[in-house]
Parts: structure tokens; sequence; C-alpha cells
């Protein structure tokens, strides 16, 4: 099992954000968290990946208490792929990968050869080899986020977090990394992300968690948390799933238009 | 879009190699220029190698007495403030951070007229401003530890305020003290100068210096990744809040070192880092080296200007603000970093 949570609960001084979130993720599952803005997604995140260590209940990750880990074991476990990261130097591509090996590296450490191949490694493996000498800064939001995923990657950590990885991106780049995502599960590679697309989150995930005010609302396969019931509680939209190319894509369209043109 | 002609770590050669250069330049200008086989020679058999005699005793006290420490002074203060501000500018994840940001100047320069006020010699006015810019910065970490919220902005607020106290203070001195001996050291001194530099004061900020330094240089990669703000650093197995600490440790060491010696000499520790980072980018591993280089290059240069280019000797503060204010003007007001890497 890569994480198991159990019983996790968080407050922010007198307001508690989480309430006994529990969870399993298997080695090689693409976990996506849904959920409207506000509700916790980003603290369980937090709460995951060691950035928050006040909570109760527990966090095992790969059969270890996350609590127990330093800093640069916890590395060794869970790599962040942030929603966007904007580095306020100028640093080219291949310095930004590189900076992934960090957590390998002793304090007084400069990275080595080996590093730097590895870094090529990465970059090659998500498709931009070709943006290794460019600046980060200049390069599409979906080329960053591949950037990101290539910095994650050298880590050698086998879960991925991603959050929001397709927030500020277009159409084809949120498909672009979603694929790249899922491709590395296959790998063998566990990834999780937060989402705000139940779409997508259908097409690509394993597993679909649905967080409500705190509180797992449901979690299971995609066609089962995917529904017109789950849709109103979660979102408050009135919506109606169709389901497309024998279930392999579900669309939600607003109840609406499917009301007006049954009627016709 | 540029192409670099030069590859940075190969810029770090070069500009190592023009620091060599100027160093030795900074010899045969001035009132007493000595020729460079001359000097060479000096500085062999000061070394114990065994060479003929073909200079005046005046010359080697010159050399080695006078304008040695000078230049050795200017390097080293150059150097450390550059490499201060560079690290800053990492840590606090903002550009205009200077090394004074935390107070070391403002913290100098009191105890520097404190001392001068009550009458200790040049040795005490040093220490005490080494003490207390160290002290001051302390302070700082200290009032920081309790600001509520963000704790690298509280840290930065908390330098400001301390700062704007102890430099109303130094007024509050200025004023109370005796207009026609005192007050000018004051103003002198925080005007900033490198003018009689000893071997003696060498000595003293020698080994805070290269304490400061050495693991500024070590931990230069790691930096990089500081700069991507704590959250991000953690989650790639580096503990910024340390990484922080130690920094701030290493450039308040040297930065009081530097300003207890030149008093204030603004600019070099804001200006020299990005104009580095203009020639060989953002990474780390080549900017610390770079800026230090680049600062020891700028302060000497500047300090030649100011003991040659007029009699008196402009103090080298107001040089360097001369200097690096239309500079960064212009930095800013081009179109950023156009580079490819």
């Amino acid at each position: 099992m890569s994480i198991e949570v159990s019983h996790l609960s968080f407050s922010y001084g007198q307001r508690q954000v989480l309430h006994d979130i529990s969870f399993q993720v298997r080695q090689g599952e693409f976990l996506s968290i849904l959920g409207p803005n506000g509700v916790g997604k980003s603290t369980l995140f937090r709460c995951v990946l060691g950035l928050l260590s006040g909570y109760t209940g527990q966090v095992l990750i790969h059969g270890t208490d996350a609590r127990s880990f330093s800093v640069r074991e916890a590395a060794k476990h869970i790599a962040y792929i942030p929603q966007s990261s904007r580095p306020i130097f100028n640093y080219s591509v291949s310095n930004i990968v590189l900076m992934g090996r960090s957590g390998s590296l002793s304090t007084f450490q400069t990275p080595s050869k080996a590093d730097e191949e590895r870094c090529a490694w990465a970059l090659e493996k998500v498709g931009i080899p070709h943006l290794a000498r460019r600046c980060y800064h200049r390069l599409s939001g979906g080329e960053q986020q591949l950037v990101l995923i290539a910095r994650a990657l050298v880590q050698d950590a086998p879960i991925l977090m991603l959050d929001e990885p397709t927030a500020n991106l277009d159409f084809g780049n949120q498909l672009l990394v979603l694929e790249q995502a899922k491709s590395l599960t296959r790998d063998g590679y566990t990834v999780i992300q937060t989402t705000h697309h139940p779409e997508q989150s259908y097409l690509f995930s394993d597993r679909i968690l649905a967080l409500q005010n705190g509180r797992i609302l449901t979690q299971g396969a995609p066609s089962q948390v995917l529904t017109e019931q789950t849709m109103a509680q979660l979102y408050g939209a009135a919506v109606t799933v169709v389901s497309l190319y024998q279930d392999k894509v579900r669309v939600c369209v607003p109840k609406h238009i499917t009301i007006q043109e049954e009627a016709k | 879009m540029k192409q670099r002609l030069v590859s940075p770590v190969r810029m770090v050669w070069l500009l190592g190699a023009l620091l060599i250069v100027c160093i030795l330049a900074s010899f045969t200008l001035g009132h007493y220029p000595v020729p460079l086989g001359q000097l060479l020679g000096i500085l062999g058999s000061r070394l114990g190698l065994p060479i003929e005699v073909s200079w005046t005793p005046q010359m080697e006290t010159a050399v080695w007495n006078i304008r040695l420490p000078r230049v050795l002074m200017s390097v080293l203060v150059g150097a450390c403030l550059a490499g201060a501000g560079a690290s800053y500018q990492g840590i606090f994840q903002n550009p205009m951070a200077s090394p004074d940001i935390l107070g070391a100047s403002a913290g100098a320069g009191f105890g520097a007229a404190l001392s001068i006020l009550i009458g200790l010699s040049s040795v005490g006015i040093m220490v005490a401003a080494f003490a207390a810019s160290l002290a001051t910065v302390a302070l700082v970490f200290t009032v920081s530890r309790h600001a509520k919220g963000d704790r690298v902005l509280g840290l930065v607020l908390s330098g400001i305020m301390v700062s704007s106290l102890f430099q109303s203070a130094t007024s509050f001195i200025k004023l109370v003290a005796d207009p026609n001996n005192k007050l000018p050291q004051i103003t002198y001194w925080l005007m900033g100068s490198l003018s009689g530099a000893k071997w003696s004061e060498i000595g003293f900020i020698l080994p805070p210096m290269l304490a400061g330094l050495i693991p500024l240089l070590l931990m230069r990669w790691q930096l990089n990744v500081v700069t991507m703000g704590d959250d991000e650093a953690r989650a790639m197995g580096v503990n910024a809040p340390r990484i922080r600490l130690w920094t701030v440790l290493c450039s308040t060491l040297v930065t009081a070192a530097a300003v207890s010696v030149s008093g204030m000499i603004g600019w070099v520790g804001l200006v020299i880092p990005h104009m580095t980072r203009r020639l060989l980018g953002a990474d780390y591993r080549c900017l610390m080296p770079g800026s230090m280089l680049g600062g020891g290059i700028f302060l000497l240069v500047v300090d030649n200007v100011s003991r040659n280019a007029t009699t008196a000797g402009i103090p080298i503060g107001i040089l360097t603000a001369f200097i690096g204010a239309p500079f960064f003007l212009w930095l800013i007001t081009g179109k950023g970093d156009h580079y490819e890497h």
C-alpha cells in the first residue's frame, strides 16, 4: 500500500477543516480528489506531504508513520508537483529539474554528472528534452507543468502528488499533462491529483475521492462517484450525466438543457 | 534571444583572472606608482623567495605596509558585501534584499558613532562596530520570532524597523557630538572609506570573513532550492528554514566584519549580485563565486578611482552610490535578463 490515511482530522485554530478522513492508495494507482473550493483538498495534501503536522489520526507512507520521516526521507517517498511555480530568478529548465536531486545531496554538495544525466533522462521521459536550455519563465503553462513533473521524477520518489495540475492550462495542455501522469502510473508510480474537472478525473483515474466540507462524501471507482446524485451533492449542480462510448467517457450536461431537449 | 558566448563556469574563471589583473594594476597607479617587475619582486621576497633587491626600502614600505593592505581590504569587503547580498536575495526570495536588510549596517554605524563619542581608539571603534552589528541582527532575529504570520516577511520588516531605530540613535549621537572633532569623524566613518587600511585590521576581520564566506560557497546549491519557497523546498527534501538560518548567520558575520572596517558602503551588495546574475545566470553554483569576485573587482576599481581621481580622496561610500544608482536604473529599465542558458 502506498498511502494509508486513517481518521485524519485537522484544525486551523478553532476551525476544523478535515473531519475523520480515511482512504488508501495502492501502488500504481491514479487517485483524483474532487471537491468544491475550500473543502480542505489543499489541507489534506499538505498533511500527507508533511507540510502540516498538527493533525490527529495517522498517515502511513509505505507502511511508515509519515511524521517519523525527516525532511530528506519524506522527499524519497513523495514528490510534490505544485499547481504552478514562479521562481523569482531566471532559472534554466535544466536548473529547475536538477533541484529535484537536492534531497539526495548533502548540504555542502553540488549536483554531479550522474545527477545531470538523471535530469536528461527525466526530460526525455516527459517528452521535452529540447527545452533543457530554455528559460523556465518563457515556457507555456503546459511546458512548465511538464518541467515540474520531470523535477519530481528525478527525486526518485514512487508517489507523485499533483496539486490541480490542469488549473492554469489550456485544453490541449490539460490532456497532455494528464496523459503524461497516467503513463507514469503504468511505470509503477502512484499518482494523486486534486482537480476541479469531474469528467477528466473519470477519464484518467482509477479511483475518485469526493470531499465535501472536510469530510469524505464518497470514494470509489469513477463509475460510482461520477453520478448525478454525487455531482448534485458535491457542487450543488443539477446535471445529467451522459455516458458515451460504452461508458468509457461520462459528460455532465446541465439539467435545464436536457429537460428542454426532452420536451421537444 | 541571445545565447551566452561564454559558459557561466568559464566566466567565473575569467572574473578570477580579471581580479588578479586589477590587483596588480592597483599598485602601478597612484601618487607612488610601483612598476610591475619590482612589485612582483617585493611580494616574492616577502614570501621568502630569493630575489635580488632592485627596489628602495621606501618602495617596499609603500607596497607592503600601505598599498597591499588597502588592496586586500577592498577586495575582501567587496567580496563579503556582494556575497552576503546574493545570499540574502536568495533566502528572502527578494531581489531587492541587500546585506544591510537585517540591520547589520545600521548597528555597525551606531556602534562606531558611540565609540567615537566616548573616545575609543581605532581598534576599539572597529571592535565596537563589529559587535554592535552582530547584536543588532540578533535583536532583529529575536523580535521576528514573536512576529505573527509569515516568518520571512516578519524578519525583513523587523530588520527595517530596527535599522531605522538605530539610524535615529546614530543621528542623536551626531547631534550631541562635539562639532569640532567628533562629529566630522563620525560623519566620515559613516560615509565609508578604505583609506588607512592596516594589516592589524585585516588580521581582525579575516577570520570571521572566512568563517562566513566558505560555508556560503559550500551551501550555494541549496540556495537555489530555497528560492523556490519553503514548501517546494521541503517537498524536494531541503529544510529551507535551516538553510536560511545558517545563511543569515554567515552573511551577518561577513557583513559585520566588512562594515566594521569600511563603514557604510552601500550598493555593492545590491548591484553586484544583479550584475553577476545578468552575466552568468541565476544558478548559485556560479552566481555565488561570481558575485564574490565581482564585488572584489568592483570595490577595488572604485577605490582606485577614489584614491587617484581626486587629491582629497572622495569617500568610497559616496562613489559606489554615484556609480551604483545610475547603473541600477539602467539595469531595471532594460528588458530584464534575455539570455537563454
